[in-house]
């Protein structure tokens, strides 16, 4: 291949990072929905859609992106309980398919309710004024944006971590998520958890939504393949692991990149194919426990 | 840009919808000739590409009032049946089989996409039901897919990118990479344009390929950036484009590289915003800003102006209007609705409907038209919808096109 | 009424075949009616894992992808007749679905559901690549059924009417071939993996052969679908294999009623006819069936058909 030189691959790798921090955000954000509640979200990629339609809106008329950065997962996540109290919620017990089905048809509903509301095109989206153009990394210019984009997820993914490994709520997530029944004889009202949870998952959808939003159209289908694309990253990384999810997440973005760089055309096959692997190696992915399935 | 169908798109197919719902098949049986003449109308309502969609039914729905006010034909109103075809081939040729079998429809105008085109001309042309194609694609006229029943409206690859390549190579360099669509389209823009970036010595560096429809094009960046070509041709459509350019943008290719696309779609500009698209040049079939220059453009969009509240007509959405209108002039002057002896008409007409002198050559029924290169603007733009500055027209001539033999018609 | 439920029961493949041959006449237009009689029968074959053995296999689509396009293939380049095209379609099906299965089989859960998601991905890349056979994104157009014979008789395909006969007599062969299986010690062994497969493993049954023998009849039946799909709409188009369409099949089996017999095709025929008749009135429609599936997950999660089918039940065991 001509012109394949050390900074080419560095650049290319820094590209993969950066996609991959939108992978391992929203992983991360189907990992605790998972963990805790035993619930596959089918509409995890509605949800990021959402987000960036509402990150992208709040931009357009307040002007500040910061706000529209705060706003946007609050209102997603307020979603995620609303979704949780009044459609997943009746579903617990039925077995592992109820939920999962359910939040299919949720995503449908999701797609038209923003095509109704924003139109069939899209929104344009708009690079925030002070994040635009590229900067010079030593090995190149790569776009301002994308490196806020990694430090961002970097911050938040500490966030949760900090959330919980060191707060008490953590503690409880963590505990219910090994063995609710102890945890509701401990006096800890388990349906508060759950709901919480889900928002929370829904909100870090949402968030990895605006965030991506600078970096892509947003259109009402836009959930679509990034919902595939996310299931690759938690199984590469492990149902239930939050570190999985991240790790998998970047390295994902990374397969992808690299892949692109030497067979182009291959490059959404090559993370189907990671997947597949994986689970025929190591079914509980990378950081998964053993036993948990198969 | 609010796109609605209609009051009369809506009524009929909510008419239709109630006919559908409560007559059983033994009764629609009863129902089957009917006075007005019908006209099929599958395009993705739904979907990616459903603004340039509703803009084709609206202009088709232009088409259809001008014929029924002139009086029709022998008193015979004509009538348009919009299908959604969801962008998706299969569900187009379930639509294509029932406008046939069931709505008993005259002949077929419709489609937006390369794929969908090709299910419903497979359809039509079985049944031996004139097909006038208003989207793009090299492969409708190629004798594999081809009948005397297929006639193609629209631009094809060939032409765009074959324009595009004569206008940008002399004055931007001769050093090419393609960011191209995986896919039979996407190939087919390349083609067009090394074949005639070959004659003038132009040397392609790279053909990167992006799966259809991805959304990140980041992983590219790179590689282009370091090949450093003279132009970049994006080979990709609608949505992928604004993706692209978008990008391409982001990373500050712009400054080291002219971004030149086959097919710089009216709706994917407005959608994308000005700073995308900024300086990106492209060929299209149509162009509202046009009617500064041509006389039949003028008319085309005031009639469109007047009947949607002075809104302009995209590329797509012209393609639907002249689509329709060809096929009814045909009618009057084979002076019958049977199928060959319209077939012979379309054959022999000489058309201006909206943009220059246009026919359709006899091998392959292709639309003989003029290609307009444009660039995309974000400075002096007096309203929202100028976006573009003409930047030439080239006339209209076989010259260019692929020969009836390559084809594999026999001349 | 009880006989009634007794009869249809008891003979469910006459039945539903009775119902069937009155089908086309109720429904708005022929086309409408094969297809419903196509998914019906790619959700019936799908239902046979999922209702059944209650494995969730989110890449049955392949398996339908695969029947059309071989039989596509060889009627478009190698120019062999329908039935022969029709064998080989189903035969390839099944050889996929022994490939996917072994490889499917080893997992369970969700994990079993992620596999064969990536799976059948895997196979739309590959269908998806080899352009110059299948068309990539453009499809394979010209899958033509010429003008044959029976027993003397020219039958004309494009007759919609004839062709929703032929179709359904295929259609009758499978429907008698699964309920054959599930009456068979085969049907009892898949319903006990199904509701708890330790103890059918403990009891002694092959757990792991049964799911794979199953996993190929499934994606033979949905192979043979797709089959009698190229040859309705005389194209294969690439997103046969989307992992949407076998989402879709899991709608059906959801909504006409996971585990009974009839129920795909009830769900099927809901599903089509709904979509149909709605997108005339509104193209919201993806709102409208998401609501509608959302709402039988949540107060009929036995479907239409199986609602239906205990109502009687519960009448028949009350007398």
């Amino acid at each position: 291949m001509t012109g394949l030189t050390f900074e080419l691959l560095c650049m290319q790798l820094l590209t993969g990072i950066a996609l991959g921090s939108i992978y391992a955000l929203l992983a991360l954000g189907l990992c605790l929905i998972f963990g805790m509640l035993n619930v596959v979200n089918f509409a995890h990629g509605a949800f990021f859609m959402v987000g960036a339609f509402l990150g992208v809106y709040f931009l357009g008329v307040t002007g500040n992106f910061w706000f529209s950065l705060v706003l946007t997962p609050l209102l997603t996540g307020c979603l995620g309980l609303v979704t949780e109290r009044f459609l997943v919620r009746p579903l617990y017990g039925r077995g592992l398919d109820y939920p999962l089905l359910l939040t299919f048809g949720l995503s449908y509903v999701l797609i038209e309710l923003m095509r109704i509301t924003f139109g069939i095109e899209g929104l344009p989206s708009i690079t925030p004024d002070g994040l635009k153009g590229t900067v010079n990394v030593g090995i190149g210019y790569f776009p301002k944006y994308r490196l806020f984009l990694i430090a961002a997820t970097a911050l938040i993914v500490l966030g949760i971590w900090f959330l919980i490994q060191k707060t008490r709520y953590g503690l409880i997530i963590k505990a219910g998520a090994v063995d609710q029944e102890i945890v509701k004889v401990l006096g800890v009202d388990i349906a508060k958890v759950w709901l919480l949870v889900f928002g929370l998952g829904c909100a870090i959808a949402g968030l990895s939504g605006i965030l991506a939003s600078p970096t892509r159209s947003v259109n009402p289908e836009m959930g679509v393949p990034i919902l595939a694309e996310s299931f690759v990253v938690t199984v590469v990384g492990g149902m239930g692991s939050p570190v999985g999810a991240v790790v998998a997440g970047l390295l994902v973005g990374i397969v992808y990149s690299m892949t692109s760089l030497f067979y182009p055309d291959l490059a959404e096959l090559s993370i189907f194919v990671l997947m597949a692997v994986v689970l025929l190696i190591r079914p509980q992915g990378l950081f998964g426990k053993a036993g948990a399935m198969g | 840009m609010k796109q609605k169908l209609t009051n009369q798109t809506r009524r009929k197919m909510l008419i239709g919808g109630a006919a559908v719902a409560s007559t059983p098949l033994w009764l629609n049986v009863a129902n089957a000739k009917s006075e007005t003449i019908k006209i099929g109308f599958p395009v993705p309502l739904t979907g990616p590409f459903s603004a340039e969609a509703q803009d084709q039914v609206k202009a088709a729905e232009l088409a259809i009032k001008e014929f029924n006010d002139a009086g029709g034909f022998n008193g015979r109103k004509a009538e348009l049946l919009v299908r959604d075809d969801k962008l998706n081939p299969g569900e187009a040729a379930t639509r294509t089989l029932e406008l046939i079998e069931k709505d008993k429809v005259n002949y077929v105008v419709g489609s937006l996409s390369a794929a969908t085109q090709l299910s419903i001309n497979a359809v039509c042309k079985e049944r031996k039901i004139l097909f006038n194609s208003i989207s793009q694609s090299d492969a409708i006229n190629e004798v594999k897919d081809w009948s005397i029943y297929t006639f193609h409206e629209a631009l094809n690859p060939t032409m765009t990118a074959g324009a595009l390549a004569r206008y940008s190579i002399p004055r931007f360099g001769k050093k090419i990479v393609f960011l191209t669509a995986d896919y039979a389209y996407g190939h087919e823009m390349v083609r067009a344009f090394e074949r005639v970036g070959k004659e003038m010595g132009a040397t392609t560096l790279a053909d990167i390929r992006h799966p259809l429809g991805a959304s990140d094009y980041s992983a590219f960046m790179p590689r282009i950036k370091a090949l450093n070509p003279d132009i970049l041709v994006l080979c990709n459509f609608g949505r992928d484009l604004l993706n692209a350019a978008k990008q391409c943008t982001d990373f500050g290719l712009k400054s080291s590289m002219k971004i030149v696309t086959p097919v710089l779609l009216y709706t994917a500009r407005l959608a994308g915003g000005p700073e995308a698209f900024e300086g990106i040049i492209g060929g299209t079939s149509y162009y509202w800003g046009l009617e500064d220059r041509i006389p039949a453009a003028k008319t085309f969009n005031d009639a469109f102006r007047k009947m949607y509240n002075g809104s302009v007509p995209s590329d797509y959405g012209a393609l639907g209007y002249a689509g329709v209108k060809s096929v009814l002039a045909s009618v009057k002057i084979a002076k019958s609705t049977e199928t060959m002896k319209v077939v012979s008409a379309m054959e022999n007409l000489k058309y201006d409907w909206y943009k220059g002198p246009e026919y359709y050559r006899k091998c392959d029924h292709q639309a003989v038209q003029t290609v307009i290169i444009v660039e995309s603007k974000s400075k002096n733009m007096k309203d929202k919808y100028d976006v573009f500055n003409i930047l030439t027209i080239e006339p209209t001539t076989e010259i260019h096109m692929r020969t009836c033999a390559e084809l594999g018609h026999k001349a | 009424m009880n006989s009634f439920f007794q009869l249809i029961t008891q003979h469910r493949v006459l039945a539903s075949t009775l119902f069937l041959a009155v089908f086309p006449f109720i429904m708005p237009y022929e086309a409408l009616a094969v297809n419903i009689l196509i998914f019906g029968l790619f959700a019936m074959g799908f239902n046979l894992l999922f209702g059944y053995m209650g494995l969730l296999s989110f890449g049955h689509a392949a398996f339908l992808g695969i029947g059309s396009y071989l039989t596509g293939i060889s009627i478009v380049h190698y120019e062999l007749g329908w039935g022969t095209a029709i064998i080989v379609g189903v035969i390839g099906a099944a050889v996929g679905g022994l490939i996917m299965g072994f490889l499917a089989i080893r997992t369970r859960g969700i994990y079993f559901s992620m596999v064969t998601l990536a799976l059948g991905q895997i196979v739309y890349y590959i269908f998806y690549k080899a352009e110059s056979l299948t068309g990539g994104e453009n499809g394979l157009r010209g899958v033509r059924v010429d003008s044959f014979n029976i027993f003397g008789i020219p039958v004309d395909f494009l007759n919609p009417l004839i062709k929703y006969y032929i179709i359904l007599f295929f259609v009758v062969i499978a429907m008698w071939l699964i309920s054959r299986i599930l009456n068979s010690p085969l049907g009892a062994v898949m319903e006990a993996i199904r509701e708890n497969e330790k103890r059918a493993a403990a009891c002694g049954f092959d757990v792991a052969k049964t799911k794979l023998l199953v996993f190929i009849l499934s994606a033979a039946i949905c192979g043979l679908a797709g089959s009698l799909r190229a040859l309705h709409l005389s194209i294969v188009p690439i997103d046969s294999l989307n992992y949407l369409q076998s989402g879709q099949a899991v709608m059906m089996s959801i909504l006409g009623g996971m585990g009974t017999f009839f129920g795909p095709f009830v769900g099927a025929a809901v599903m089509l006819y709904l979509e149909d008749v709605v997108t005339t009135f509104t193209k919201y429609w993806m709102a409208v069936i998401g609501l509608i599936f959302m709402f039988f997950v949540l107060f009929f999660p036995k479907g239409i058909w199986g609602t239906i089918l205990s109502k009687l039940q519960i009448h028949q065991d009350s007398k």
